[in-house]
């Protein structure tokens, strides 16, 4: 089973046999995929109950939750890592989650469509809210909530005295080092308490 | 993968009677006892694919398959057990068994006591879900089990499935906690003592000796049965299936039935108070109130996990108001909180507590999943 690329650069930073807590694990694929190559151990939380059913059926430790009520459930620096994979921008709240991410854990992948990108730039211009590979929904049935760019998360985590050690921005599964927040679609932060 | 699903067919109960003395953790000792129980599927030759059924408060042994061609009402649990059933009868070895102090041929109140000849009434020791378990795990250990595939159980059945991992933490390898709590809250208990006055006023009740007076407590059992079946459906449940029907279309202006709620529960409160034992009633809803797996532990729930080995599945329904989501967050928040290897799901159902009974999906979708990963791992 191939990973989406994206996938695979958070999985690159998994050490190995840790505790890892997915925010939003979807269908588990990553977990499965880090229980098995990287023999870690720890939770995918998931709202949708299907995306559920599928953990369950691959084996991956899930809790179904909604991670809007908070990560009250988990005590503080239980786990290694903490990812929040391209969730952050449908969340009501989303500077408490991020604060939320580095309690529970000692470090945090965070992954977002980044806002910036010239295709969703040229949308806009245009006079219509941009769709695309990264962000696949029309305004009215849209999840995400609050968009940000590179350089407003990189804000957000100052404010919050977040530490970023390291981005990998990406267009179409590849890395993306020339203008960055221009051109590409999706970023993948790692970060920790400073 | 799995066949098309299949009734387990037609099936029989057994007896195994226990000449050693049980120590019951009211203080009492009861010197033999039997426990009537059912099996379904082969135990294969590891003896790893055993699967124990724990029964809620008014269930018992009969969890699948008929009596007879003639028989109308399969098991309790036939749409869960039994060939291409998520429990599925050709992989596993499943145990259905009537807890002791049941009305369904385990020793309990209305059986002979052998000291006296007589039947036990309220002589009967108030047994709990400790007992239980270990009364079980006897009864495993005859069958030459050591350890179970998984113990399933919903509402009082996953308080025994969370107690059996808990007390033989190495004899289960998978437990499925479903539409269950850690302990009853003041309201649970509320509800039992309600349904137990209702019982213990009844003029026919003879504190408990009623055999002897060839007497039944009908209309407390009835009244215990038709409060406590409120409680395991919702209000929107109910209200999609009964509404504001009437019976006659007009209002009588009288006491007698005349919503059909009102004939519904009725109907449901005779047919119990004619199958179901009265003490029974009382062991089982004392045993609910009693359950508190961390109080051995100063009431931490973490800790009276922390020695678990199984691997969990924590089932709740949004509907549920007896047993609330929450109640079962707060087994997963604990097994969480020690580290254990737990699955949770929270499904979205109208039928309240009753749920576990049904064929919801995703609900049996779920419990499919996780007993395939069971039936790997059993065979891996």
């Amino acid at each position: 089973m191939s990973l989406r690329a994206d996938l695979k650069v958070i999985a690159d930073w998994i050490t190995p046999k840790s505790r890892v807590l997915d925010l939003g694990c979807g269908d588990g694929t990553l977990m499965a995929h880090l229980m098995r190559d990287k023999r870690v151990s720890g939770y995918g939380v998931e709202i949708d109950v299907d995306n559920v059913v599928k953990c369950v059926a691959a084996g991956v430790q899930v809790i179904q939750g909604d991670l809007e009520a908070g990560l009250a459930d988990f005590d503080d620096a239980s786990f290694d890592h903490v990812i929040l994979s391209q969730t952050l921008q449908a969340m009501r709240n989303s500077e408490e989650i991020l604060i939320e991410l580095l309690r529970v854990g000692a470090e945090g992948i965070v992954t977002f469509p980044n806002f910036g990108y010239w295709e969703n730039r040229l949308q806009i211009l245009q006079g219509r809210m941009p769709v695309s590979e990264t962000i696949p929904y029309q305004w009215y049935n849209t999840p995400n909530i609050h968009w940000c760019m590179l350089g407003d998360f990189e804000a957000l985590c100052a404010k919050n005295g977040i530490a970023i050690r390291e981005r990998v921005v990406m267009n179409n599964d590849e890395r993306v080092s020339f203008l960055p927040n221009l051109r590409g679609s999706l970023a993948v932060y790692r970060v920790g308490r400073d | 993968m799995s066949n098309t699903p299949r009734s387990v067919g037609l099936v029989s109960a057994q007896t195994a009677v226990f000449e050693s003395p049980l120590a019951l953790e009211c203080g009492t000792v009861l010197p033999s006892y039997q426990l009537q129980f059912e099996t379904y599927g082969t135990l294969n030759a590891a003896k790893s694919n055993a699967v124990l059924i724990c029964h809620a408060l008014s269930g018992h042994h009969h969890v699948a398959g008929r009596y007879s061609e003639a028989d109308k009402n399969p098991g309790w649990w036939d749409n869960m057990i039994g060939p291409g059933k998520p429990i599925d009868t050709d992989r596993f070895f499943v145990i259905g068994v009537n807890n002791l102090g049941g009305c369904h041929g385990s020793t309990g109140p209305s059986t002979i006591d052998p000291a006296t000849g007589k039947p036990w009434g309220s002589a009967f020791p108030v047994v709990t879900v400790n007992d239980w378990v270990k009364s079980q795990a006897r009864l495993a250990d005859r069958l030459g089990i050591d350890c179970f595939a998984a113990i399933v159980g919903g509402s009082l059945g996953g308080m025994q499935a969370l107690q059996w991992s808990i007390d033989y933490p190495e004899r289960v390898r998978n437990a499925l906690v479903i539409a269950s709590a850690p302990k009853l809250s003041a309201q649970n208990i509320a509800f039992n003592d309600v349904a137990r006055q209702a019982i213990l006023t009844d003029p026919e009740f003879f504190g408990g000796d009623f055999y002897a007076h060839g007497a039944i407590p009908r209309r407390g059992l009835r009244l215990a049965r038709m409060l406590g079946h409120i409680t395991y459906l919702s209000d929107d449940g109910m209200g999609a299936k009964f509404g504001r029907m009437l019976k006659s279309g007009e209002y009588q202006y009288g006491f007698d039935v005349e919503f059909e709620i009102e004939s519904y529960l009725r109907y449901q409160g005779d047919k119990f108070s004619d199958s179901f034992d009265a003490n029974t009633y009382l062991l089982m809803t004392k045993a609910l109130d009693y359950f508190d797996p961390a109080k051995p532990f100063a009431g931490d729930l973490v800790k009276a996990v922390s020695g678990t080995l199984a691997n969990f599945m924590v089932v709740s329904f949004d509907s549920d108001w007896r047993f609330s989501p929450s109640r079962s967050r707060e087994i997963v928040d604990a097994l969480v909180a020690a580290g254990k290897r737990v699955q949770y799901a929270e499904i979205a159902s109208g039928h309240g507590h009753d749920a576990f009974l049904m064929r919801d999906h995703p609900y049996h979708d779920l419990m499919h999943a996780f007993l395939n990963r069971v039936h790997k791992e059993v065979n891996r």
